[in-house]
Parts: C-alpha cells; sequence; structure tokens
C-alpha cells in the first residue's frame, strides 16, 4: 500500500467518523453515573426498563472524583450532556436553587412520593420542592466484629461512646494477627475523610462556622476531636490510614482486618455478603458521640437522579427516574438478589416490608437516618443546614483543602495544631473571598 | 538558494499550521484572560462582574501557591534527573551485543504505552497499597514495617510512578544517539589508555549532549502538564499539589472560575520563563 | 562494533539487560497476571505468582459492564484521525520551514513547542464553553480537532529534524532537471521521508491514545474513548484489583501490540534530530 492510498483510506475514514453524529430515532437518554455497587446493579437492570417503556438507556459510569467533575462543568455551562444526572444532597438544593435542575413535583401516583423518606426528602429538595429523587440513602454507624468483641469480653451498646469506642478498639487490636481495632477514613476529600472529620467534630460539640460565619478551627472542641482521632487511629488503625477511604476501608473489614468500622450505613450490606470473609460475624450500632455531648458523629447523604434544566427527554428521564426509585424497582432486585441487597434508605415503606425487619441492619440503619437532623447539626447554633458538609457552594472546595491539612497531620507531616491552623486560614480566607464577611 | 517563488509558496504551506496554532493559543488565551479579570463564579449566579486584578493578588497570596510552585519544580526537576542518569545508563547497556535485544528493548519501553491512568491506578493499588500492595509484602517479607507510600512518601512516591512512564522515552532517544556513536573513536581512545570512565565522560557524554537536551526540551513540555497521576494517587494531599492541580482545584472543586482563571495566567508565565530559558539551552544546541 | 566480543561479556550484558527490563516491564507483568486471578487471589498473601487458577473471568464482568468495543473503537478513531490530519497540516509546514528557511523559522518553531505548555485545567472552561457553542461536544470530530491541536508542535518539530537530514544537493538537482515542486515533493522527497513520517505517526497515535484530561472531559458516551472506560474502573467498593487489572489490560493491549509490531521503527525513529 502506498501512502498515497494509505492517506485516502484514512482520511475517508475520518470524514466518516465525523459523519456519524448519532442518528438515532427511537428514544435514547444519557446518565451519569458514580460506579458504586448498587448502581452497576441498577445498570444490570436497564434491559427490563428497555422493554417496559422502549426508551434506551446509555450509561456513563464514572468514579466519584470525575462524576463531580464532569457534571458540575455540564451542568454550569449548561452543556445538556446528560439527561439524568447521579448528585448527592449536598449539591441537589445549591443547584435547585439556581434553577439548574427540574422540579420533580408531577410524579406519578403509583410512584407515591410521600413514602420517600422525610429526612431524605428534605434534604433533596429546595423551597419544598423536590429536585432530586433518592436511589439510596445512607447514615453512618458503627459496625463490629461480634467475635472478637466476644474474645475481648466486651459488649457493644446500641449508642456507644467515643470513650468506649476506643476501650474496645484497644481490646481487640492484635497486630500479631493482621487485625486493627478500628478503621476509619481519613483519605482527603470533602466527601472521603472531610465528611468523616466532620462529623466527628459534631460529636465533640464542634461546627465549621458560628452564626456570623467566622471559621471556628481554632477553638477547643475542634482541637478535642481532632486529637482524639488521631491518636486512636495512631494506636489502633491500620497502616497508612491518612490515604484509606470508603472503599479501602471496605476491603480492609471485608478481610477481617479491622475489628471495627465506623462509616455509611449502605456498607453494611458489603460486609455481610459473600465477599466478606467475616460476613456471619458483623454487629451494628449507632455512631458514638464524645460523653455528655448530645450530638452523634452520624451523618446523612443520599445518592440521587436529577434531570439537567436543559434536557431534551425530560419526559423520558422522569420515566426512567420513577422507574429507579420505584418500590417495584426494590421488589425487583429483591426478588433476583435477595432483600439484603436492595437499595436501602430511601422508602419508609421498604422498613415496614417484614421480610426486610429481619435484614439484620435494617433497623439500625433507619434508627441512624432518623438520628440525624441536617438543620440542627451541631450542638452551639450554626448558620448552615447541613452535618458532615455546609450547603453552600464554597464548600467542596474549601473543606477538600483542609481535609488535606488534615491528611497530612494524620500522616504525621504536622501536628494536629499546624493543621487547624492552617484550616481555620482556608475557611477564612474562603468566606472572605465569598462575601459572607 | 531559494527563490521567491519558493519562498511564498513555503509561506503559504506554512499557514495552516500556524493559524491553527495560534488560533488554538490565542482563542482560549483571550478567554482566560478575560475570565481572570471577572468575578466569575458559576455557582453563584455566573458571571457577577468586573473584578480588578483581586484574582491575581487572591491567587499568589493564599498558602498554597509557593508551595505548589515548588511541588511543580521539584516533580519536573526529579523526574528529568533520574530518566536522564537511568536513561544513559540503559542506552549504554542496550548498545551492547546480547541475546534477544529486540525483546528487552521492547520490554524496556512497554511502559511508554500505558495510559497515565492506568499506571497511576495500578501503582497506587497494586504496588503501593500499604496492606495489599506487592511493596508492603515484599517489605513485610523482609521483616520490615510496610511503608505507606502516598502518604509518607509522597514525593518520591509520585516522582517514581513518573519516572517509570518517561524513562523508556528518555532511553529511546539516548539510544538512537548511542547508536551513532564512532566505534572507532572509542577504540583509539582505549589504545591510548583512557579508563572507561574517561572514555564515558570525554567521548560519549559530549555526543550525547543534543539528545540529552531533546530529552529534556520535550519531558519538561509534557512534565509541566502532569494531572491524572496526582488526581488518581494523593488529590494534591500531601504536599503533592503542583501549580497545575492548584489551577484545577480552584476552577473545578472551588468552582471560582476567575480564581483559577488567574491561577492558569500565573502557570502560563511560569511555562514560559521554564520555556525561555530552555529555549536558550536547546536554541544554542540545535544550531549546530 | 565490529570488535570480536567474548561470549563471556556477552552473557553478562544478557542477563543485566535482562534483568532491567523484566525489572521495568513488571508492573505491566504483574497487572496482566492479577487480570486472571480472582478477587480473592489477587490480594492473597504471600502473593501468587503464576500457581493460581487462572480465569477469564474479570474479562467477562468487563465486557458485561462496559461496551468495551465502543470504546476501543472510538479510541482508534480518535488516535488514527488527529495523526492523520495532524500529519496533512504538519508536513506541509515542516518541509517549508526545513527546505526554505528564514531567519523567524526558529522561532516558529519554538514558539509553536511553547503552545504546548498552556496549562490544560486552565482553559477548560473556556474550551468547554467553545465546544457547547460549536455543538462539539461528545463528537469525534471534536476530540480528533483537540488531539491534532495538542499534538501538532511536535509532530512538525519530530518533521522538520527528519526533512533536515535529507540532502539539499539532491533536491537542486532534481529542481536543474527541470522537475515541477510536485514531482520533487512526490517522487524525491517522500520515499526519503517516509521512516521519518512513519515513526512521527508512531508517536503521535500514542500520545493521542493515552491523553486523559481532553479525552475525559470533552466526551460522555459518543465520542468516549478507552480513558474514559477506565475511569469507571479505579475504586468500585470492595474488592477490586483484579477486575481493575482486566480493564487496565483492556485498555492498554492495543496500543502494546502496536507498539511491539513497530518496536525497530520507534527506536530508529525517534530520533528529534538528536543524531547528527
Amino acid at each position: 500500500m502506498s501512502i498515497r492510498t494509505a492517506l485516502r483510506a484514512t482520511s475517508a475514514l475520518v470524514l466518516c467518523a465525523i459523519a456519524t453524529t448519532a442518528s438515532a430515532q427511537d428514544t435514547t437518554i444519557t446518565i451519569a453515573t458514580v460506579n458504586n455497587g448498587d448502581m452497576i446493579r441498577m445498570q444490570g437492570y436497564t434491559d427490563t426498563f428497555t422493554a417496559q417503556t422502549g426508551i434506551n438507556v446509555e450509561w456513563v459510569t464514572l468514579e466519584e472524583n470525575v462524576l463531580r467533575q464532569r457534571v458540575t462543568t455540564d451542568i454550569t455551562t449548561n452543556g445538556g450532556q446528560f439527561d439524568i444526572m447521579t448528585i448527592g444532597m449536598y449539591e441537589t438544593p445549591i443547584w435547585g436553587a439556581n434553577g439548574w435542575l427540574v422540579p420533580l413535583n408531577d410524579l406519578s401516583a403509583e410512584y407515591d412520593v410521600d413514602d420517600i423518606l422525610p429526612a431524605m426528602r428534605n434534604g433533596l429538595s429546595h423551597d419544598g420542592t423536590l429536585y432530586a429523587a433518592p436511589f439510596y440513602g445512607e447514615s453512618s454507624m458503627v459496625m463490629y466484629r461480634t467475635d472478637l468483641m466476644e474474645a475481648a469480653g466486651l459488649e457493644m451498646p446500641t449508642a456507644p461512646t467515643w470513650q468506649f469506642i476506643r476501650e474496645a478498639a484497644a481490646a481487640m487490636d492484635d497486630p500479631a494477627d493482621d487485625i486493627n481495632g478500628i478503621c476509619l477514613r481519613g483519605k482527603a476529600g470533602w466527601g472521603e475523610g472531610g465528611a468523616f472529620i466532620t462529623v466527628t467534630g459534631n460529636s465533640f460539640g464542634a461546627r465549621w462556622f458560628d452564626e456570623e460565619w467566622n471559621a471556628q478551627f481554632d477553638q477547643p472542641e475542634w482541637a478535642e476531636a481532632v486529637n482524639f482521632y488521631v491518636n486512636l487511629m495512631n494506636d489502633y488503625g491500620p497502616q497508612g490510614y491518612a490515604t484509606n477511604g470508603f472503599n479501602e476501608n471496605l476491603s480492609l473489614f471485608q478481610q477481617g482486618k479491622c475489628g471495627m468500622w465506623i462509616d455509611a450505613t449502605v456498607a453494611a450490606s458489603f460486609v455481610t455478603n459473600a465477599d466478606s470473609t467475616v460476613a456471619e460475624h458483623v454487629g451494628f450500632a449507632l455512631a458514638p458521640n464524645a460523653e455528655g455531648v448530645e450530638k452523634r458523629a452520624n451523618w446523612l447523604w443520599a445518592w440521587a437522579l436529577a434531570i439537567p434544566a436543559g434536557t431534551q427527554q425530560e419526559g423520558a428521564a422522569k420515566q426512567f427516574i420513577e422507574w429507579a426509585t420505584s418500590k417495584d424497582y426494590i421488589e425487583l432486585v429483591a426478588a433476583n438478589e435477595g432483600w439484603a441487597n436492595v437499595p436501602p434508605g430511601a422508602r419508609t415503606s421498604l422498613y415496614e416490608t417484614p421480610e426486610y425487619q429481619a435484614v439484620p441492619f435494617a433497623q439500625m440503619t433507619l434508627d441512624s437516618i432518623n438520628a440525624a437532623d441536617p438543620n440542627n447539626p451541631t450542638v452551639d447554633p450554626v448558620p448552615y443546614v447541613g452535618i458532615q458538609f455546609v450547603a453552600i457552594p464554597e464548600f467542596a472546595g474549601m473543606a477538600t483543602e483542609v481535609s488535606q491539612e488534615f491528611s497530612a497531620a494524620y500522616a504525621g507531616q504536622q501536628t494536629v495544631e499546624e493543621a487547624l491552623a492552617k484550616a481555620q486560614a482556608i475557611a477564612t480566607e474562603t468566606m472572605e473571598a465569598a462575601g459572607y464577611r | 538558494m531559494a527563490t521567491k517563488a519558493s519562498r511564498s509558496a513555503a509561506r503559504i504551506m506554512m499557514a495552516p499550521a500556524v493559524v491553527l496554532l495560534l488560533g488554538w493559543m490565542l482563542v482560549p488565551l483571550l478567554m482566560t484572560l478575560w475570565f481572570s479579570f471577572r468575578n466569575y463564579l458559576p455557582l453563584r449566579g455566573g458571571d457577577l462582574g468586573w473584578a480588578g486584578f483581586d484574582n491575581y493578588v487572591r491567587f499568589v497570596s493564599s498558602s498554597a501557591f509557593w508551595p505548589s510552585i515548588q511541588a511543580t519544580l521539584v516533580i519536573v526537576g526529579s523526574v528529568l534527573v533520574i530518566t536522564l542518569v537511568f536513561g544513559i545508563l540503559l542506552a549504554l547497556l542496550l548498545d551492547q551485543p546480547m541475546w534477544g535485544q529486540g525483546i528487552v528493548r521492547i520490554l524496556v519501553i512497554a511502559p511508554f504505552f500505558v495510559m497515565p491512568t492506568v499506571s497511576a491506578l495500578v501503582w497506587k493499588n497494586m504496588f503501593m497499597d500499604p496492606v495489599n500492595g506487592l511493596f508492603a509484602h515484599l517489605w513485610r517479607f523482609f521483616g520490615a514495617d510496610p511503608i505507606s507510600w502516598l502518604s509518607d512518601a509522597s514525593m518520591p512516591s509520585i516522582v517514581m510512578i513518573v519516572s517509570w512512564q518517561w524513562l523508556p522515552f528518555a532511553t529511546l532517544i539516548l539510544l538512537t544517539a548511542v547508536q551513532s556513536l564512532d566505534g572507532e573513536q572509542l577504540e583509539a581512545a582505549e589504545m591510548d589508555g583512557a579508563t572507561k570512565l574517561k572514555r564515558f565522560y570525554f567521548i560519549i557524554l559530549p555526543h550525547l549532549g543534543r539528545a540529552i537536551t531533546i530529552v529534556i526540551l520535550i519531558q519538561t513540555i509534557f512534565l509541566l502538564a502532569i494531572f491524572a497521576e496526582i488526581f488518581v494517587t494523593t488529590g494534591g494531599a500531601f504536599g503533592t499539589r503542583t501549580l497545575s492541580y492548584l489551577i484545577f482545584q480552584r476552577v473545578l472543586e472551588s468552582q471560582n472560575i476567575g480564581l483559577g482563571s488567574a491561577g492558569g495566567v500565573y502557570a502560563i508565565i511560569l511555562a514560559n520563563i521554564v520555556a525561555i530559558f530552555l529555549m536558550r539551552i536547546v536554541g544554542k544546541n540545535l544550531d549546530n | 562494533m565490529a570488535r570480536a566480543v567474548t561470549s563471556r561479556r556477552k552473557l553478562i550484558n544478557t542477563t543485566a539487560a535482562w534483568a532491567v527490563g523484566l525489572l521495568i516491564f513488571f508492573p505491566i507483568l504483574w497487572t496482566i497476571l492479577t487480570s486472571f486471578k480472582t478477587e480473592a487471589q489477587a490480594i492473597a498473601a504471600p502473593p501468587l505468582f503464576l500457581n493460581f487458577d487462572w480465569t477469564l473471568e474479570n474479562y467477562g464482568v468487563v465486557m458485561e459492564r462496559s461496551n468495551y468495543a465502543r470504546f476501543l473503537w472510538n479510541s482508534i478513531l480518535i488516535a488514527g484521525g488527529s495523526t492523520i490530519l495532524g500529519l496533512l497540516v504538519a508536513v506541509p509546514a515542516a518541509w517549508s520551514m526545513a527546505f526554505v528557511p528564514s531567519r523567524r523559522t526558529k522561532d516558529i518553531l519554538l514558539w509553536m513547542l511553547s503552545t504546548k505548555m498552556l496549562p490544560a485545567v486552565g482553559v477548560l472552561y473556556p474550551i468547554y464553553l467553545l465546544f457547547i457553542q460549536l455543538g462539539l461536544l461528545d463528537s469525534r470530530a471534536g476530540l480528533i480537532i483537540v488531539m491534532m491541536l495538542i499534538n501538532l508542535p511536535i509532530i512538525v518539530w519530530m518533521l522538520y529534524t527528519y526533512f533536515r537530514e535529507i540532502p539539499v544537493d539532491i533536491l537542486e538537482a532534481a529542481r536543474m532537471d527541470g522537475a515541477s515542486l510536485k514531482s520533487e515533493i512526490l517522487y524525491v522527497l517522500t520515499p526519503m521521508a517516509i521512516p521519518g513520517i512513519a515513526s512521527t505517526m508512531l508517536l503521535n497515535f500514542i500520545l493521542a491514545w493515552n491523553e486523559a484530561f481532553w479525552t475525559l472531559n470533552l466526551t460522555s458516551v459518543n465520542a468516549a474513548p478507552l480513558t474514559a472506560f477506565i475511569a469507571s474502573y479505579s475504586s468500585p467498593e470492595g474488592l477490586f484489583f483484579a477486575k481493575l487489572s482486566a480493564a487496565s489490560t483492556m485498555a492498554i493491549a492495543p496500543i502494546l501490540i502496536l507498539g511491539w509490531f513497530s518496536q525497530k521503527q520507534l527506536v530508529r525513529g525517534l530520533t528529534f534530530g538528536a543524531v547528527k
């Protein structure tokens, strides 16, 4: 083949590629979602949806950080790349307030919108209008190894304190046998270690801002909370916990390398399923609090489906959302994979189903969700809504930087005091730049 | 030599490339410049008006600015040194007669074909993971405590990953240069009793001068922009936040386009300083 | 080398080179091996090297979950398209710079290289807005253009250095014989330039294949290449080393095989004018 023919052939190829911009007559919706287990399972059932409605679905499945970056760029520029976006409780009210999302106020009667757990519905609304339908919801709780607790001669109360958690971690920690007393998130990122240290702060009486938006990291409650966390993890946590997030800890727990793990309630089904080597020995308890503090270290979160305002496929998108977050979908999953694997934390009716009530972690999940109050997240009053986050647009960037400082302290690269001082500076700087003060 | 006609023909032939690149450079650059003077916050309703030099002042006065410049220079510098030193050694080794030369070459250049995202993921999870990583197993085998690579040795880890990716490139270019070495000159030097070290220093190294310059130039261009390796591994924590990562945080994580754009302008200035500096060396070296 | 080499020396060279080669290649080898393990075997302690039950299960999971063929096809089209387009623009430019140099040629060349130093993140928003305006989001055409522009400076420069090594005397002789510009290019220049063009193509193809910022941010479905494919496997819940390895292997295999076959060309060709 001569260069010339090669050139011709390939440029023809290029032109072809340029020309084949989708010419589909069928309705196709594009959904951006996160690569969590429940979403991947939902993808597996897409064919059922297409068979029922004739609507084709294209999935864009991305890792959480990449997903945030993609959907935020697209929604703020009105790019129109997606018909449905998977977003969380942090983004929904902010985007809804900006008019970027299609209000979900005309869902069908069979959908039974009143069945959505009030905490979830509230967190996904702005001014009383629902902007995203929860696919699953979560709080956080203590997951612990019943066998190790028994061997240590301890009994986990339903509502433990941090002091007891430390005691139990000390009792279960067994470096010789490769068992860490406790595994907790330390990874930088507002949704990772940032979320965890924020709720830990809440449970020690700390808060991000006072009512005049003054950063509060210079207050003794924060020093107490972060020092407690660092000491606990240095004594009984796994090697390199400063880079462990949800996934890393899950895999450690599944391998039997953690005595306790305080994290999202959705993890309960993963630590008790076939992937887990310790499935038989997992118990659950409410997230802890420091002695004498009324707030517990449990958050509230939902992964939800929302429709960007610019979409051409609003009708089809709504149909999909109604399907994916319906009671029927839950039953479909239950029939195929068992009740323990249905997406949890979204609907009241699920927790009234007798079969689901038999699932060991069901009640504790519901109790944890109900114990979380985004409107009053802290002991002292705050000007913001949100438990593990502050529902203002500036939070994600600011909290990621703050949590990076904390992670550096976890790794021993700076002291807790230095990290807190930097956190104070970052938060103050951001609030000034954004004009809150 | 060149006639008038061929001159103008040459201009016409150059035009598409020049015009395209000019457009590719100017359009985003002008838009970035415009944004950098605006108070542009998409999550707060978009363009909120003129900001003067606020963004520029705020970007440099942030405590993250100087450390990010330092991190950038450390990464670029260390990777350059590592890939050059090992690249020269490897090139000399691969030039020797041996069995299976072709296969060895493929093994050595293979990392160049791996996407940065993939190599970062593989290194992070399968090698540097402090519990299940291969390094952890190795450390434990020798009775040592595994290292938490990405937190305790964050910078060396990233330098290692990036060097692994770019070593093949350096080796390839240096190898082609080594292959063109004058064997007779080396032999003559050997006869004259020059030691190996002397031969390397006085004959081989000067011969590689141009190749080394090329490696430095091309790699610097790519290394100034590395992003995926940091995004995947540390997310900018533990002192690995480079200038381009800081801009990413301002633009995408904080959704402050104005501030990020000001950062972009600084990055362009930095790149140009490095470029001018490089061009000085390269320009001299490319002339002969 | 003309000198006879003792076989002992050769043995030492061989051992050393193979040791280093295997060490450098090991991460890739390990990824490929892990992709054939079960998730439990992938994290077994001590690590399993070859003594495990080989399984294709992970590849099955990945194939079922993602439309690999489409990602692959997009990668091929985008990398290939941008390479061809880039050559169409770069060959004339490099040709004229090499054979009809002016005082400003070197400045233009260096300026072109400096455009590569613009930080991509800094211009993401402008480009994204521009792409919306032009309707190029998630289109292969858009990505082909961006990839072409990103790599154009490198291509021009590489070609320039190759062309400069073509002896000008031959061109002069051809001109004396009354050859037109067209035949000059077709019959004299092209045959001599083919090796250089081929290795330029290779390098550009590799660079475009591996680019992960623009390809990820400007695509969603229709134009998403393998870099987007891998972004959905980076850290799902639970054990994932084996599946990640399978996805990684699938993402790099095509380019690795291409590299394998063109190894000689690359070793000879990647000079950037470094050899004189």
